[in-house]
């Protein structure tokens, strides 16, 4: 399947049946996609007349009770950061995806990584966050847009799927869940005071003090999320001294760049965040015990690096590869680690296996 | 036997709003007619930001709120999650008439089945006074403190009959609730929207031209005489839009 498909289908048989966006490239193929299969499955596609209305549609929806989706790219991400801090502060659960491009402004329509820091440090106004999870092949686009949905439910907070353009665009071999997704009850839910209290959906607290005290309890969930939610995967990373950092389609090439350092005799590894927020911190505090130097390699002017070198915390240095709106080769990468080696040779002797 | 009792669809919380102003008889209005419909448990309602902003806490209904302007959005995406559901937004004119233009239009093209209660008052409220979409030529406002100019500040836009335009729209009318003859009539449009939602004709709207004394720096006998000499000869009342399902 294509990758931007892929969401689609995966998130219908994680329960969605609501979807509401707003064309733009490279994402389109997933608004089409739903357009198409929602109605034989009882769902509702709705074109809305902007993203702003899109996220909005989604807030409704999500608090009449549903499981629902929108998607965008970068542009479009910016306009809906109103409508994600709205459903962050009333607690709703939706699935949001940003399938990126360059930046800023209209950018250009070549993937790229440059939304991080509005993806994993709010984006839009106050303090909330979202989980983020970054896939890096179709399938893991469909085991993770599946994963959204329950994380959502579970701490009644928007979640994020942050791919990009190549990952949009790309087909791979997939298998689809076909298991039941979990239920689990929405008392809290505005469909309708039955036999029952009103519900209010509100994220407005006229008084500070009330506003902190909310804020206190979403710090709460947010704790929670740091505590169960950091996915981090690792490839020859047991014995890494040189270790290349990279998510989605960067962490495939970057994937092979490693491969060729191993071929050389450099003792390369890879680690990829999968959630970035809430980032895998422990995994880099492991690895930079062992380690001589990180290379973070991004389609950004740097923006993960920041939080990598949060998460060294000045163990060792960390370095910064980074193309804008290019998808880098593993060949250029594989010259940035050659080069990180040989100047930790004339320093610090060998990073070379025996 | 009680003649007027409180609505059960309003809750017993006090009424926050300045004295003179129209939400407290709007809000009344609309619970009134929640009531004759027998809706109230499965109605949605949507609050706005502004003054209204915390109507969730007056109308006894599930209620959500959105962001500014975003009601209709937000109402849409109730309603098709929940179609056998009445959802109802309640707006005021820098809610709807400003940053919300684009999300009234199209829940009205598309035929959106929810209603719309859009309070026109000429100014913006909670924020303090500032000019409106809706301020009339000539007017007040904080923000245009010499008065409203046609040339620098464009022309007062008039949603009722805008809106009456649009294939999608079922019903629309301009009311006002100055006096008890004209409180009635204001019921009687906004039972004649929800009925139009239930019969499923598409999307309605009830613009109810409002007082806003502390705003407007009137007393409350005197905002009522500015309303009925200022805003009624520019915005006309009546119906623009009326199905014969409802007559």
């Amino acid at each position: 399947m294509k990758g931007n498909e892929a969401i689609g289908e995966a998130a219908i048989r994680a329960g969605c049946r609501y979807f509401f966006g707003y064309p733009i490239t490279p994402q389109s193929e997933l608004p089409e996609y739903m357009a198409r299969r929602l109605p034989a499955v009882g769902g509702v596609f709705l074109q809305a007349e902007s993203e702003i209305a899109a996220i909005n549609m989604v807030y409704g929806a999500a608090g009449a009770g549903a499981r629902v989706m929108t998607s965008s790219s970068s542009p479009g991400i910016s306009l809906k950061q109103e409508g994600i801090s709205y459903l962050a502060g009333a607690e709703l659960p939706a699935v949001i995806v940003n399938v990126m491009r360059g930046g800023p402004g209209l950018g250009s329509i070549q993937p790229g990584q440059s939304d991080y820091f509005q993806a994993t440090k709010g984006g839009g106004h106050g303090d909330y966050r979202l989980i983020v999870l970054a896939p890096a092949s179709v399938q893991e686009i469909i085991d993770l847009t599946w994963e959204a949905f329950a994380l959502a439910d579970q701490y009644r907070n928007p979640v994020m799927i942050l791919s990009d353009g190549m990952l949009g665009q790309m087909m791979e071999p997939v298998v689809l869940p076909t298991q039941e997704p979990p239920v689990l009850p929405k008392p809290w839910a505005t469909t309708g005071a039955v036999n029952r209290e009103r519900n209010e959906i509100f994220s407005f607290f006229m008084q500070g003090e009330q506003l902190e005290e909310h804020n206190r309890r979403l710090e709460q969930k947010w704790q929670a999320m740091v505590e169960r939610e950091k996915r981090v995967a690792e490839f020859f990373m047991e014995d890494a001294e040189i270790v290349v950092v990279a998510y989605g389609t960067t962490a495939r090439i970057a994937r092979r760049a490693v491969r060729q350092a191993r071929q050389v005799g450099i003792k390369a590894g890879l680690l990829r965040p999968i959630s970035l927020w809430p980032f895998p911190d422990e995994a880099f505090q492991r690895a930079a015990r062992k380690a001589r130097v990180f290379l973070s390699v991004e389609m950004s002017l740097g923006q993960m690096v920041e939080d990598v070198r949060l998460a060294v915390n000045g163990q060792v240095p960390v370095h910064f590869y980074g193309r804008v709106s290019v998808v880098p080769s593993p060949d250029e990468i594989f010259a940035m680690i050659c080069q990180l080696a040989d100047e930790e040779v004339a320093v610090n002797g060998s990073v070379r296996s025996a | 036997m009680a003649v007027f009792a409180r609505p059960k669809a309003l809750t017993e919380k006090p009424w926050h709003f300045c004295p003179g102003c129209s939400h407290g008889i709007i809000h009344t209005l609309v619970a009134e007619v929640i009531d004759e419909l027998n809706i109230r448990e499965t109605t949605v309602g949507v609050c706005p930001v502004g003054c209204a902003v915390v109507s969730h806490e007056y109308f006894n209904v599930d209620m959500q709120q959105a962001a500014h302007g975003r009601a209709p959005a937000v109402a849409t995406g109730i309603k098709r999650v929940l179609p056998e559901r009445t959802v109802f937004t309640y707006q005021g004119d820098g809610d709807l008439a400003s940053i919300g233009t684009a999300e009234i239009i199209h829940a009205a093209a598309r035929g959106e089945k929810i209603t719309t209660i859009f309070v026109n008052n000429a100014i913006y409220g909670m924020t303090g006074g500032q000019m409106a979409p809706t301020t009339l030529l000539g007017q007040v406002t904080t923000t245009s403190p010499f008065g409203r100019r046609q040339d620098t500040q464009g022309y007062p836009i008039r949603v009722a009959e805008m809106l009456a335009t649009l294939e999608g729209v079922a019903y629309v009318a301009r009311v006002s609730v100055h006096n008890p003859k004209e409180i009635n009539r204001a019921k009687k449009a906004i039972r004649r929207a929800f009925e139009c939602q239930q019969k499923g004709l598409g999307f309605s709207l009830v613009e109810v031209l409002a007082c806003c004394p502390t705003n407007w720096g009137l007393s409350p006998k005197e905002s009522i005489n500015w309303l009925v000499e200022n805003m009624i000869p520019y915005y006309p009342l009546g119906e623009y839009r009326l199905p014969k399902e409802v007559q």
